[in-house]
């Protein structure tokens, strides 16, 4: 019998590994063509200028946006895992799921409520 | 290692939940709940109205759910909360200090919206948005809800069974009371300025305490106060774990009450934040992180006390001299309160370091004692104007005597009572941490603290002195008149100032009777 914990480092090299080889092999392999949008900064989302309008301050719809995401997100992590042992957790779980998502809707309904979906 | 992963398989065991010791935190976060609807389908008329009344019916349906809890106690939620004596009184102690918080918040002279905060937080300062916002009558009603759910983290703070759990009530108390400490209507970067200081260095300490907490786990490999008090008498080999681990989590906690050297934000926020709120966390932020740090060195690591007190000491002397010495200098009240705050912090780990039942007591009461004065003192420098804006400044508060001799003569009480003048709470409350001490091993802790009260003495003296024998400067500063909310606080504070002055043994008896940690 192995170490348990041996798969866990062959894991761990396996993920360095990609990365290294991703990161690496694309500086070799890759061609490289460069226009004026490839060097710039890149900011998912947001038009990079040198000077953000409004003095350098940065719009906060973009981050709203991202928080909901983030709380939607993981709700659903939570929602998987009680998804799969469903039929082993019985009806406390159930109820327990369905406070959860309640809280969560609270606040989306505060979000939706003041204005926080529209964009402009 | 394989059999621990096959357990996963087995049956699954419903946690048993005593509904009973958990009523007072579901209560008190669905009320913040319900706070948040009202901010999302009342119209703008009505919420200023709704959120103070869900609030204050919240806290007092969960001050009366803390009261029925007392035959409810035990550990529930898998040991993630124990519901003991010592947790039920600070719950009570943040429950009735919340209430005059409230109060405090909700002032608004007769005006829209609350007067101590911003018409919209989220517009920059000086904004056309910030100009609309105050001309469509907004007002941040945000405030009730947020302050609700600090309360409940404060709630699970001294409650927290395990580090994680205690970590999660940090975070809860800690994340609104960032917000709140930008939301002041005048000064709007000074509040800015504070609220992003607090939160950065927040975090930060935040990050040592999850440190600390991993340490721990790997000494003892449990989350769980009781697994690591017992780790403490068998676990051997692992000491490089534990005491680097203690540390940790203490400097995260210490950071909370603002001991030194943790308090560099202290200061800062206390003068930035909305005056109300600077009251609720000085009362309020106090009695859950002192309630936090008794349970984690009194049930947790107690038994590696001599490890590490000795660190810990040296916190307390620090915190009680740096404390009242700094607060000499200061020329606003704001920040002079602040400082006192941060030598009140000191007496009372003079108390907390007794490692007796009877430090447990006297920390309880030295933190309800302070509680009352601290909340009641912020809502009269709220009272106090220049113009639009409070006179903050030292200079400005002269000859208020005179001019205002009821709400000086109010303030002087409390800085009486700060400074522990006999027949008032202080008195009582440092006469309780500094017998612990001398009691129990830690004399010259109290030598120390009895210097330190008489630097901090003269600093109050010294503002009393200005408010009743100095000239006025201008006539410019005055006294505006409260409503009964802001009178009621403060009424409120200073009698019980005045009551656990004179008449402390109803609340001493009790302190003493929930001073026992179920281990």
């Amino acid at each position: 019998m192995t170490n348990p914990y041996v798969p866990l480092l062959f894991l761990a090299a396996c993920g360095v590994g990609f990365a290294v080889v991703s990161v690496l092999g694309l500086s070799f392999v890759g061609p490289r063509r460069y226009n004026r949008a490839k060097v710039d900064a890149y900011e998912c989302g947001i038009e990079p200028t040198p000077q953000a309008l409004g003095g350098g301050k940065v719009p906060v719809k973009y981050y709203l946006t991202a928080m909901l995401f983030i709380i939607f997100d993981i709700e659903s992590v939570f929602l998987y895992p009680f998804a799969v042992a469903f039929s082993k957790l019985g009806l406390f779980a159930l109820v327990e799921m369905v406070l959860f998502i309640l809280t969560v809707f609270v606040a989306y309904a505060y979000v939706w409520r003041r204005g926080g979906l529209e964009w402009d | 290692m394989i059999a621990s992963l096959s357990g996963l398989t087995t049956e699954f065991v419903a946690t048993k939940i005593n509904y009973g010791a958990v009523l007072p935190m579901l209560v008190v976060f669905g009320a913040a709940m319900i706070g948040v609807l009202v901010e999302a389908f009342a119209p703008r008329a009505v919420r200023y109205g709704a959120q103070v009344g869900v609030a204050l019916v919240g806290l007092v349906a969960a001050f009366m759910a803390v009261v029925l809890a007392v035959g409810h106690q035990g550990s529930t939620l898998a040991g993630a909360v124990v519901i003991d004596g010592p947790a039920l009184f600070l719950q009570g102690t943040i429950l009735a200090l919340s209430v005059l918080s409230v109060l405090a918040m909700a002032e608004r002279f007769d005006g829209i919206g609350a007067d101590a905060f911003t018409a919209q937080g989220a517009a920059a300062p000086g904004s056309p948005q910030e100009s609309a916002a105050v001309r469509a009558g907004a007002t941040t009603t945000e405030v009730f809800p947020l302050t609700m759910f600090a309360i409940g983290g404060m709630l699970l703070f001294p409650a927290a069974g395990d580090l994680l759990t205690m970590f999660v009530a940090l975070e809860v108390l800690s994340l609104p009371l960032y917000i709140l400490s930008g939301l002041a209507s005048r000064r709007r970067l000074l509040s800015q300025e504070a609220s992003l200081k607090y939160f950065l260095l927040g975090a930060f300490s935040s990050a040592f305490f999850l440190f600390g907490a991993a340490l721990l786990f790997g000494y003892s490999g449990s989350m769980d106060l009781g697994v690591i008090a017992k780790a403490i008498g068998t676990q051997s080999g692992m000491d490089g774990l534990l005491v680097p681990g203690v540390l940790l989590v203490l400097v995260g906690l210490l950071f909370k009450i603002g001991a030194v050297p943790f308090h560099s934000w202290t200061p800062d926020v206390y003068q930035g934040a909305p005056t109300p709120v600077t009251g609720f966390m000085a009362a309020c932020t106090k009695v859950a992180a002192f309630g936090a740090i008794l349970r984690f060195v009194y049930v947790g690591v107690g038994d590696s006390r001599w490890d590490w007190a000795p660190a810990l000491w040296a916190v307390a002397i620090l915190t009680m001299v740096v404390g009242a010495v700094l607060s000499i200098t200061q020329t606003d009240v704001k920040r002079l309160l602040a400082y006192s705050s941060i030598a009140h912090a000191g007496f009372v780990l003079t108390g907390l370091l007794a490692f007796d039942r009877v430090g447990v007591s006297s920390v309880m009461f030295y933190v309800v004692a302070y509680g009352f004065s601290t909340i009641a003192a912020f809502a009269i420098v709220s009272l106090v104007r220049d113009g639009g804006s409070e006179a903050t400044h030292l200079s400005q508060w002269a000859g208020l005597g005179r001019t205002h001799p009821i709400v000086a003569g109010a303030f002087a009480f409390l800085l009486l009572a700060f400074a522990g003048i006999p027949l008032t709470s202080g008195f009582t409350a440092k006469f309780a941490v500094f017998s612990a001490a001398i009691g129990h091993g830690a004399t010259p802790l109290a030598v120390v603290g009895v210097l330190a009260s008489a630097i901090a003495a003269f600093v109050y003296v010294r503002v009393i002195v200005l408010m009743y024998f100095t000239e006025s400067g201008g006539d410019s500063v005055r006294v505006v008149p409260p409503s009964i909310l802001t009178s009621a606080a403060v009424t409120i504070g200073v009698a019980m100032t005045l009551v656990l002055g004179v008449v402390p043994a109803p609340l001493l008896d009790l302190a003493s009777r929930s001073a026992l940690f179920l281990r």
